[in-house]
């Protein structure tokens, strides 16, 4: 589904991302993890249009998408939410939605764009009527405003951009569940970026990790987490959670 | 799937059917008798200026109200009333389309500035003085011009009497003025409110907030502030031509420049850029303030209104932000804001 190959950010002359080379299958659910600044979310915002590739292809269904503008990546068909949610305060939380529904799908009919965001926010369980605001949401409620700005904008491949930062426990599981319903019942692939290895490892089919710009390990969880490379990185912090979150997997 | 219709914060206010519906016909039908019911000269050229000067303002504030604020509409407003006046004379192009070509000046001139503003993130305060510039520059040529604009001397297009006035623009009669000004201020109106009803509203909104987030949302960013910015220069430009065919005088200074760039913000301020009749009672208080001080104070307060405006701006600023009309809206449906 999104083949990309050589892909190259530099700013100045940091390398943001050196050379990763990776593939996503339909339905796939896949991990992205990595330390801080090890180029996670500069690969996000190279898919979704943020950010323009130094070097490399991004193709995504057979066609070439490394350069385009974000509003015609999404209207290809990729969505995304960002790591810190990023509501528009002065519309409601239906506006909100109904806005991506509308711009994130073409511009369509407005009652098209409206069912989209009605469908999206009930996925969410967030309120579909049209007037509660944004000012009533804490942090889980920001994420799902976030995911369902996403997916209302009907993408094939979401791209979720740590999406569980700041929420406890419960809240975690629940968004977790979220992203496999996701993809069960809507048939959507997703990548998804997490600092909170636990919960994700118990959900994606296969994991990359990321350090400095470069990918240095990839498989299936139980594999990954075996890796030496990546128990160097992650040393002390999250290894031992990360071994005993995938082996709570199996 | 209940009403397709949107919700802009305004209309979810309980009095919204009585202040959206009742309101603008009552106040429409009124409008409509006034003149031949009272018609002394003096008021009717009053009501006929403040009509053109809110189309001016309303204008200004389908994009302003999004937090556009450009203060180069002196400028495509200048555009609007020279361009169509020099066709008029030098070529003998008739207002009908002289108008449109100066409507579409206008536009191209609001694209080259607002295209690099949009690509390079120039937006606020900058925003501002990118497009200042460009009221400025429309003042000087006017001005330089002197050969073919008469300087700042002023302008005149050439005077046709009897039926060739329908083919020119030109009515001595002021009835005619006062229902052709009425018409243009209502399809004003109208234009701002399908503006602000149209899923663009929600786009601009965004953007205004986060224009990462707009984009991510599938929003095209230039593209969305391109269009409003060019329907608001055109409808500024046609307020121009609209002014100098009823004045039939214009000059550098009435308008175009930065002044009138700033009367534009002052009074859709003090009216209220989020409420549709804002910038219209900004007129009528602008215009009734530069009136009375003309006839109190003479020719000796020339000059005075930019002061007192320049004044009134900061403490609106400052104190009521969603200006006179906003305020009392909030105050009768409970303090939503209606923005």
């Amino acid at each position: 589904m999104l083949e990309v190959s050589g892909l190259i950010k530099r700013f100045g002359g940091f390398p943001a991302v050196s050379n990763v080379s990776f593939r996503v299958g339909q339905g796939e659910i896949l991990g992205l993890i990595g330390p801080n600044g090890s180029g996670k979310s500069t690969i996000f915002n190279l898919l979704s249009g943020t950010l323009t590739p130094t070097a490399g292809s991004i193709r995504f269904l057979g066609h070439e998408i490394g350069g385009l503008p974000p509003y015609r990546i999404i209207n290809q068909g990729i969505g995304r939410t960002f790591q810190i949610p990023r509501p528009f305060k002065r519309l409601t939380i239906f506006e909100n939605v109904a806005l991506a529904g509308y711009y994130g799908q073409g511009q369509p009919s407005r009652s098209k764009a409206f069912e989209a965001a009605e469908r999206a926010l009930s996925m969410v369980g967030l309120p579909t009527d049209r007037r509660s605001e944004i000012g009533g949401l804490g942090a889980a409620g920001l994420k799902k405003l976030e995911l369902a700005k996403a997916l209302a904008t009907q993408p094939k491949l979401l791209l979720a951009d740590e999406s569980l930062g700041g929420l406890d426990e419960t809240e975690m599981d629940q968004a977790a569940d979220m992203l496999r319903r996701i993809r069960a019942e809507l048939g959507i692939t997703i990548i998804w970026v997490e600092h909170i290895m636990g919960v994700l490892m118990r959900v994606v089919d296969r994991v990359m990790v990321l350090d400095h710009g470069e990918l240095i390990a990839e498989g299936l969880p139980t594999d990954v987490v075996g890796d030496p490379r990546v128990i160097e990185v992650y040393l002390g912090s999250d290894a031992g959670a990360v071994q005993a979150a995938a082996a709570e997997r199996q | 799937m209940t009403r397709v219709v949107p919700a802009r914060p305004m209309n979810r206010v309980l009095p919204a059917r009585l202040m959206n519906r009742t309101l603008p016909c009552v106040v429409g039908a009124v409008l409509i008798a006034l003149p031949f019911v009272y018609h002394a000269p003096y008021p009717l050229h009053l009501m006929i200026v403040v009509l053109i000067w809110s189309f001016a303002y309303t204008s200004w504030s389908v994009m302003g109200r999004f937090g556009l604020v450009s203060l180069g509409h002196g400028g495509f407003m200048g555009v609007g009333a020279y361009g169509t006046a020099l066709l008029w004379n030098y070529f003998h192009l008739t207002p009908w389309l002289g108008v449109p070509a100066s409507m579409a000046v206008a536009v191209v001139l609001a694209l080259i500035v607002g295209y690099p503003c949009s690509r390079f993130r120039i937006t606020g305060h900058y925003f501002a003085l990118v497009t200042l510039a460009l009221s400025a520059i429309v003042l000087q040529v006017a001005t330089a011009s002197r050969d073919i604009t008469g300087g700042s001397l002023g302008y005149t297009p050439e005077r046709v009497q009897g039926v060739a006035g329908v083919l020119a623009f030109q009515f001595s009669d002021k009835m005619t003025w006062y229902f052709v000004a009425l018409g243009v201020w209502a399809v004003g109106l109208l234009i701002r409110w399908r503006v602000d009803h149209s899923m663009m509203a929600y786009a601009l909104e965004a953007i205004a907030e986060d224009e990462d987030a707009a984009g991510a949302a599938g929003v095209n960013v230039t593209a969305e502030k391109l269009k409003v910015t060019a329907l608001s220069a055109a409808m500024t430009a046609f307020a121009g031509a609209m002014y100098c065919q009823y004045q039939m005088f214009i000059s550098p200074d009435t308008v175009s420049g930065i002044s009138v760039s700033l009367q534009m913000v002052f009074a859709a301020v003090v009216g209220g850029i989020y409420v549709l009749p804002g910038p219209t009672v900004g007129a009528i208080i602008t215009i009734l303030l530069a009136e009375g001080l003309r006839i109190f104070f003479g020719t000796g307060a020339l000059g005075w209104d930019n002061l007192v405006y320049g004044t009134l701006l900061v403490v609106f600023i400052i104190f009521l932000p969603q200006g006179l009309v906003g305020a009392a809206w909030n105050k009768l449906t409970g303090g939503r804001q209606a923005a």
